[in-house]
């Protein structure tokens, strides 16, 4: 489904700020998969995410979706096979127009945008039920403004806009890292949900190890621009996270910086 | 003083279409488009040299609409694809108009060379297409009869005009208003709000911000060609100014009306329009003002259109704040005995 190979990447090449971001990352998605990364910061996690989307280029190495090299098809045509939401709350959606529009412009994803009524009755009635989904009461609020919601409200809003049209890949790049504990578990609820109900193949960065554990049947370990460690589906069930702490000092030869990993 | 008004919201109407189309740019597409003061004069020039060579004026008036188009596609693609900033992108655009400009009109002259001015005094424009069929419904006449029954003369020598004008505007608020419902107008006001959201939703924001700013001067320079035919001539200095006054439009409209849904800002963008003529006629009425301070007197409007609704806001807020305060030390002083 997804398969990304030999991608490397330096940012600021031949500077004294030179910085490997990615070394060789090779991974493969079958459909369905739904794989949790986690590692220290600035491992290049968010940099593998950019790739994928398109936001970044590799210096070297492909990315293909369903067998199509997409490497060097840009950021906006990528996103029909691809569902993102962003650590930052506000970043998923437009704040000045309503919910219904929100979702509109979801919805048309992977059509060719025309001169349609964004927003008609037979799509408003299915709006509708789809917010529904989310157990936050905003179907009544289909014309609130999404400036006006909560970062928790507009998180599950982006949730739901981004899986709304079953994009081939999704990706989550700590999703409910902004977000205090008991709107992080509404959400962290509503993508195990939304990822099982279609089935959805998902890349899902995260800094709390638990949530990496609980979330996914695979799962992934990044530091230093390489994946160091990777747990099959098999493996991953019983987990814990002291087996991964002790997996990290064996493979690195140090103890694993863990008070953000283990607070996430 | 009544026609003087009466002529002001005349042209107050058309300009609002010109008010729309920097409503379009500044406020939806959140692009500061100074595009504007060329395209509206490539839009006069345009509808003013083809009726002159004998075209239809409607004819004229919709290739001069296509000349805004691409005078605004232009600076799209300046920006978009030249990696040029906005505001430098509308200031070379418009520059470079200015001598396109006096090309366009120098189609009438002989020598084909620049021409900075053409009168239209004896063409044919749509108002007088219109007023041929008019003249003989006689409306004229019965309004005007009530003008006199109620003491105010001189009356307006014809309603036509402001009838045509209302019937365009409308119209144009309507397409507007309708095509920031579809699902490529969803799409550009997602443009100006938050690009990178629009983009993972698979839009080509360049592409729409080139479309956007090419409706956007199409508007303008449908504004302009009116106003050509409206003032029976076009000239290369009508232009000067014009997005001040444009963005005086949105400002003042949006102070009065608010900006709650999509018709209602519209709406306030073309009452804007209006009162901002209305100002204008005003203040040229008052005796030791002159034409030439026009220009002072719109940046002045402007500027206090933009400070007003910020101080008023500010009061308001103090205001509900120290209410607060006083409804917190009331409650504690009453809670006191129980304590
Ligand atoms: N545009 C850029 N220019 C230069 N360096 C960059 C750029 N983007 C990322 N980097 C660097 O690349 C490294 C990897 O960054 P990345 O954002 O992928 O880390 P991360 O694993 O997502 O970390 P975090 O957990 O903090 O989000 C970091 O050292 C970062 O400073
Ligand atoms: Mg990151």
């Amino acid at each position: 489904m997804l398969k990304l190979e030999h991608i490397n990447k330096i940012f600021n090449e031949g500077t004294p700020d030179e910085k490997v971001a990615l070394n060789e990352i090779n991974l493969h998605l079958a459909p369905g998969d739904f794989v949790t990364i986690i590692g220290s910061n600035g491992a290049g996690k968010s940099t593998m995410m950019n790739m994928i989307s398109g936001a970044l280029t590799p210096d070297y190495g492909t990315v293909s979706i369903d067998t199509t090299d997409v490497t060097r098809m840009p950021e906006y045509k990528r996103s029909q096979y691809l569902g993102r939401v962003f650590q930052d709350p506000m970043a998923g959606t437009a704040p000045s127009m309503t919910i219904e529009e929100n979702i509109a412009i979801a919805y048309s994803r992977n059509a060719k945008r025309t001169l349609r009524r964004g927003v008609d009755r037979e799509r408003r009635d299915f709006f509708r039920t789809s917010l529904e989904r989310l157990h936050l009461n905003l179907e009544n609020r289909l014309n609130a403004k999404v400036g006006l919601l909560s970062g928790g409200e507009r998180q599950a809003l982006s949730l739901l806009m981004a899986t709304f049209t079953k994009p081939a890949i999704l990706l989550l790049d700590e999703h409910t890292a902004a977000l205090d504990p008991s709107r992080a578990e509404l959400i962290t609820r509503l993508t195990k949900e939304l990822v099982e109900a279609d089935n959805l193949t998902t890349l899902m960065v995260t800094h709390n190890m638990q949530q990496a554990l609980d979330l996914g049947n695979r799962l992934i370990m990044m530091d230093k621009g390489q994946i160091i460690l990777q747990i099959d589906e098999a493996t991953k069930p019983g987990l814990t996270i002291p087996d991964l702490m002790a997996e990290f000092e064996r493979i690195r030869g140090e103890k694993m910086n863990s008070d953000r990993a283990l607070l996430g | 003083m009544f026609t003087a008004l009466f002529g002001s919201v005349e042209q107050g109407i058309i300009y609002a279409i010109m008010a729309l189309g920097v409503y379009l740019t500044f406020r939806v597409l959140d692009f500061p488009d100074l595009t504007v003061d060329g395209s509206f004069v490539t839009g006069a020039a345009t509808a003013a040299m083809m009726i002159v060579l004998g075209y239809h004026p409607i004819i004229a008036t919709l290739v001069a609409i296509v000349a805004g188009f691409f005078a605004g596609c232009m600076t799209g693609l300046l920006h978009t694809k030249g990696k040029i900033n906005p505001l430098l992108s509308g200031i070379l655009m418009m520059i470079a108009l200015w001598s396109i400009n006096l090309r366009i009109m120098g189609l009438t002259a002989d020598n084909t060379i620049g021409r900075s001015n053409i009168p239209l005094l004896n063409e044919g424009t749509i108002f007088t297409q219109f007023y041929s069929f008019w003249s003989k419904v006689g409306i004229d006449d019965a309004l005007n009869g009530m003008l006199k029954n109620m003491g105010i003369t001189p009356v307006p020598s014809t309603w036509g005009t402001l009838l045509v004008v209302v019937i365009i505007t409308v119209i144009i608020k309507i397409i507007v208003d309708w095509f920031l419902k579809t699902e490529v107008g969803l799409a550009i006001r997602a443009t100006g709000d938050n690009k990178r959201m629009i983009r993972s939703f698979s839009a080509n924001t360049d592409r729409l911000i080139i479309l956007g700013l090419g409706i956007s001067n199409a508007l303008v320079a449908f504004s302009g060609a009116l106003i050509a035919q409206y003032a029976k001539y076009a000239d290369i200095g009508l232009g000067i100014g014009m997005i001040v006054i444009g963005l005086a439009s949105v400002i003042i409209g949006e102070a009065i009306f608010g900006t709650k849904t999509i018709f209602s800002t519209t709406l306030a963008v073309v009452v804007g329009a209006i009162v901002y003529r209305i100002i204008y006629a005003i203040a040229l009425r008052i005796d030791w003002l002159d034409t030439g301070d026009m220009k002072l007197i719109t940046a002045v409007i402007v500027i206090l259109a933009l400070v007003i609704p910020q101080v008023l806001n500010k009061r308001k807020q103090q205001k509900s704040k120290a209410k607060r305060l006083a409804e917190k030390q009331l409650t504690k002083q009453g809670g006191q005995p129980l304590a």
